[in-house]
Parts: C-alpha cells; structure tokens; sequence
C-alpha cells in the first residue's frame, strides 16, 4: 500500500491476488454475476434475452433499494431491519388512502408515516443509545402493530393503486422497466452523496471510529437522526414502487425482502461493523440474489431446499470476501 | 449478602416489576389465579427456552438469528418422529440434533471468520429450509402423556408444572455449566476475546460450545411447541425478537461477558404478563401488539440510558 521504495516483495502470488480483489471487491462481484447467468444459460438455453434482463432488473430494484437502508446504516455499525416493515406500511398506506384523497394526499402520507418510523428509530440509536438491531425490530412489530389496527378501521374502503405508480412498477421504456427512471436518480443520489458531501464522510467516519467523530467534533445525535429518518424514507419509497409492482396491498407486502436486503448489502462488501461499504457492490448483490432465485426457480427446487441454498450461498461468498480481504 | 444483592439487582429489580403486574393482573381481574398462572407458564415456556438459548450466545459475544428456524426443526422433529417411536428417544434425538445445528452454526462461524449476525442470518435460511423439507406443512404428533407434564400444577396448587419443567431443564444445563471451566471461558470470551485468548482459553472451541448449548436450549424450545401444539410446525414463530428483547431486558449486554439466564427468563415473564394483562382489560390484541412492541423499546431504550449514566459516574 504504501509509496515507499519496495526493492523485493515476498508476497505470495495467491496473497497479492487476495488484496488486489480486496481492493477491488467489484470485480469478484461482477464475475461471480456473470458466472451465475453463464450458468443460467447452460441450464435453459435461449433464457437470458433482452426481456429477461428487464424483468430481472425490475425485480432487483426494490431489493437494491433496500438494501441501501442497509448499507447506509450498516456504515455506522447499525442496521435497519424495520425497512422492510416500513416499505409494506408505505404501500399499504398509499393503495388505501389515496381513493378517498387522491394520489397525492396517499404518497404524502405513506411518506409521513415512514418518516414517524425512522424519526424513532433515530432518537432511539441517536439519543437513547439503544443498539440498532433491538431498536429497529421493536419499531418494526409496533409498525406491523399499527398496520393491523389500521387496516381493520379501513376495512370498507377498497384499495387502489395509484397510476403513477403502477406505470413505474411494471410499465416498460424501450424494453426496460420504468422502474429505472426512479431507480438511476436514486442510486446516483446516493453513490455520489456517499463520496462528496459532508454527512456521505459523516457516515464513514462514526462507523470507522465514533469515538475519534465525536472528539473531532460530530454531533453523533444529529447524523443518526438524519441517517434513519433518510432510511425510512428510501423504504418508504420502495414500498411505493413495490406496490406498484405487486399491484395487491397486503399487510406482509415487502416483508419477505427484508433477509435478501440485508444479504444484498453483505454480499455487496459492506462491513456490518461500520466504515466500509459502496452502494455499487450492493446493487451488484441485488442483481446477483435476483439470478439467484431465477436459478432456484428453474431447478424446480421444492421451497425448502431453495432455502437452504440461499442461505449456503450467502455464507459462502460473504465466507470467500472474508479470506480475500482478510478482514472483517 | 449485600454483594450478591449487588450483583443480582437487575434480576431482583425485574422480580419485584414481575410481582407488581402480577398484582395488576389480579386487580384488572379479580378471578385471575391459579389457571391464570398455568397458562401463563405455558404460554412462556417457548419464548423461555428461547431466551435462554439467545442469552448464552450474547454471553460469549455473538447473536444467533437462527434461533426460531431451529426450534421450527426441532419442532417437526420431534413430531415425525414420535409418529413411529416412543416419546422418550425421539426427545433424546431431538436434543442432540439440537445440539449439534448449534455447533454446526458456532462451527461455520469460527471456520469461516464471517460475523455472527451474518453467519446465523444466513444459518437462518437453511434451518428454516431444514424444517420445510422434514414436513412440508403442520403435522406429525406428540405423545398423549407429554401434554400433562406442562399442564397443571406441580405438588402445590399455584406452581405450574410448565414452570417446575423450564426451570429444571435449563438449570440441569446452565448451573453446572457456568461453575464448570468452560463457563468461565464463555465469560472470558465475551469480555474480551483477546484477552481471553492470551490467557489460554480455547476461544474458537468455546464459541462452538456455547454455540452448541443455544441449539441445544433451542432444542427444548421446539419440543415444548410440539408439546403444547400436540403438532410440528416448519414456520418459525416469532421468538426471534421477543428472545433478544427479554436478553436485553434481562440485563445481558449485548456484545457478551455480562449477565445470566435469571434476569432473561424473568425479563420472559414481564413481556408474557404485559400480554396477559392487556388481555383482560379487553384490549383489542392488535393493539396489544403495538403496547407490547413500545413496552419492549421503551425499557430497552430507558435501560441504555441507565447504563449511560452509569459508565459516565463511575
């Protein structure tokens, strides 16, 4: 690493392979994606076509999005495991409020209440000091609580899902799901707000030592509010376009995503024991988890054997980044 | 004495919380008594050995997510093979295979150096897998006289049997295990790992064991719903949350080396009581839900708090 005139290096040749892949961690991404479609279409030639792309990036759009609730808050050694609830709250919300109200009145409220949910996750990490996985699986069940309660007073109404959002869930632009047009922005936002603003550095420096952030002058408080309150609101988006994609509220909607985003983001070379991660390794991840299933899908695996690969899979490439990084 | 008061004051503190609802039970409803307290024991009895189960592992410095999807295994286990044995191996089977997923889970995560919490995410998925493909829906059957050894009272009236069995179960395992070396390396590796390793403790064989007695607790937590159901469910229930809570409440510092299983099963209690009181105030039990989730948060968040103060004073 450093600039120092090396005359001789003894480093073995597999050791040097290790910390250019750790340096790069990209790369073993990107190979193992491809490796994974080469697989796909060996198994059922003739799949992988310009359609199958599209679908496959629709469906990993609202798991690359919350795996960015992940990522960011694992960047500071946190986790936000009510993204998931609050995704499915948003999008109950907006289909039951907005045909008594209009569109506009559901989205705003839907959002509304994301941002009650990561206002309290952010007082409880931020002020109270409650360790983010016990914060975030409390707000959680008491959203999932809320839901219920919610949905027996709304009962009577039906449920409609705004156009907008239904054209961006499942409509297509010259053969790419539209989808693309919330996620490119979204992602671009983050990747460079990571990089060039102050609270993207913020973020990496509490995760890296909060104790030398504090000393140099970070109100912590203040980031964790700001990073939750930003994390409710990115699933509550989610849970916007996902319910355009399902086109059907239900009350566990987006939960089955909240394993596969974590994953995603692990898989993508986010420590979760803060200061290390990118967005980009955790839309890789999305993409690869999405083959993934397609794979498990085609292999007609009864859902019990699907699981257990899943999570195989997980471990061994989480397992792999370990060894090459020598890190954790 | 005022050492041990001392050093079990978290624990004290919640009996006296746990008295003080049961006293607020019996004012809500004065016809809450003995059955009262049976079902309570036996509505605690999973969420108990869950608790214990998740304890250990915080004890030694980890997290281990799997816990529900192993007492699922556990569960269906128990009920497919007691279709063809009697009750007593297919228990002793249940056990063993319960030990051995927790040392399979403490296994991968010392050998492959992946965190905890990533590790036992992904050790959830396959268990969960495990327990589908054992039994594809709910099914099996569980021994007509395992039923009365949960039911009922224990020798007096008031002292339910549920209660008798949880607490012989995890004290035959935990009181020998925490005078025995190996409880002390536990400790020592949840203090301090490296400290620990220096001063001779076998870290990576320590994690693997105390990772072994989490699959073995859980073990007993999936037979007791195979007990009280009289079937094996492959769907985990939702004993994850409610075991890290009542470790929280109980007064285990996650990050390990603090704390017991007393405080955690009496922290089991609180939360199972909270339920039974919102119950016969005639709370709607979707909003019970959301009292008991902002019960769990607040004190978790008010006990963060305390120790705060705490480190900050001393």
């Amino acid at each position: 690493m450093s600039s120092a005139p090396d005359t001789q290096d003894h480093t073995p040749p597999l050791v040097r392979v290790g910390r250019f892949l750790g340096d790069n961690p990209m790369i073993p991404l990107l190979v193992l994606l491809a490796a994974l479609i080469g697989v796909l279409e060996i198994m059922r030639p003739g799949i992988v076509s310009p359609f199958w792309a599209g679908n496959t990036i629709k469906f990993a759009i609202p798991l690359a999005m919350l795996a960015a609730c992940q990522m960011l808050t694992m960047l500071t050694a946190g986790i936000d495991l009510s993204a998931a609830v609050v995704a499915t709250v948003a999008g109950f919300v907006v289909a039951t409020v907005s045909p008594l109200h209009g569109d506009g009145a559901g989205i705003a409220v839907a959002l509304l209440a994301a941002a009650a949910v990561g206002l309290v996750n952010g007082f409880g990490v931020g002020v109270a000091r409650v360790h983010p996985l016990i914060m975030t699986l409390g707000t959680g069940l008491i959203a999932t609580g809320c839901l219920q309660v919610y949905q027996r007073l709304v009962i009577a109404t039906g449920s409609d899902i705004p156009d907008m959002l239904e054209w961006l869930g499942t409509g297509r632009t010259a053969g790419l799901p539209n989808g693309l047009f919330l996620f490119v922005p979204f992602a671009a936002i983050i990747l460079l707000g990571l990089r060039f603003t102050g609270f993207g550095r913020l973020l990496f420096a509490l995760g890296s030592n909060e104790h030398a952030a504090k000393l140099s002058g970070t109100r912590s408080w203040q980031v964790y509010i700001a990073l939750y309150l930003l994390s409710a609101l990115i699933a509550g988006i989610t849970g916007l376009l996902y319910v355009g994609m399902i086109r059907a509220p239900s009350l566990s909607l987006a939960n089955p995503l909240l394993l596969p985003s974590v994953a995603a983001a692990v898989i993508g070379g986010t420590s979760i024991f803060g200061g290390r991660g990118s967005y980009a390794g955790a839309i890789v991840g999305a993409l690869i988890l999405t083959v993934l299933g397609t794979l498990l899908t085609l292999l007609q695996m009864p859902e019990g054997a699907r699981r257990i690969l899943f999570g195989a899979i997980i471990l061994a490439v989480t397992a792999l980044y370990v060894r090459f990084t020598e890190s954790r | 004495m005022s050492a041990i008061l001392r050093a079990h004051a978290w624990s004290i503190g919640l009996a006296i919380l746990f008295l003080a609802l049961l006293g607020l039970a019996k004012v809500i409803q004065p016809s809450f008594g003995i059955t009262g307290l049976e079902s309570l024991a036996r509505a605690a009895l999973p969420f108990a050995f869950a608790t214990a189960a998740m304890a250990v592992v915080v004890i030694v410095g980890g997290i281990d997510l799997s816990v529900a999807s192993m007492m699922a295994v556990a569960s269906v286990t128990a009920a497919v093979l007691m279709q063809t044995m009697p009750a007593v191996p297919a228990i002793v089977i249940t056990l063993a295979a319960g030990a051995l997923m927790g040392a399979i889970n403490g296994g991968l995560i010392v050998v492959t150096r992946v965190p905890d919490i990533v590790a036992t995410l992904a050790m959830l998925f396959v268990w969960e897998g495990v327990a589908l493909l054992i039994l594809n829906a709910p099914g099996g059957t569980a021994a007509d006289w395992l039923e009365n050894t949960i039911r009922g009272s224990f020798v007096i009236p008031g002292l339910p049997k549920a209660l008798v069995l949880m607490t012989v179960c995890v004290a035959v395992v935990w009181v020998p295990l925490k005078r025995s070396k190996l409880g002390l390396s536990i400790y020592a590796t949840g203090s301090h790992e490296n400290a620990a390793f220096r001063s001779g403790v076998a870290v990576g064989k320590t994690r693997i064991a105390a990772y072994a007695v989490c699959g073995l607790f859980a073990a007993m937590g999936g037979l007791s719903l195979t007990m009280l159901t009289g079937i094996g469910e492959p769907v985990p229930g939702p004993y994850l949350m409610a075991s890290v809570a009542a470790v929280v409440l109980g007064g285990v510092v996650l990050g390990g080396g603090i704390g017991g299983l007393l405080g955690p099963i009496i922290a089991v209690f609180i939360l199972r009581i909270i339920r039974t009181i919102l119950t016969l105030a005639a709370v709607d039990p979707n909003v019970t839900t959301i009292v008991e989730g902002t019960i769990m948060v607040a004190v978790v968040m008010l006990g963060a708090l305390v120790m705060m103060r705490g480190r900050e004073t001393v």
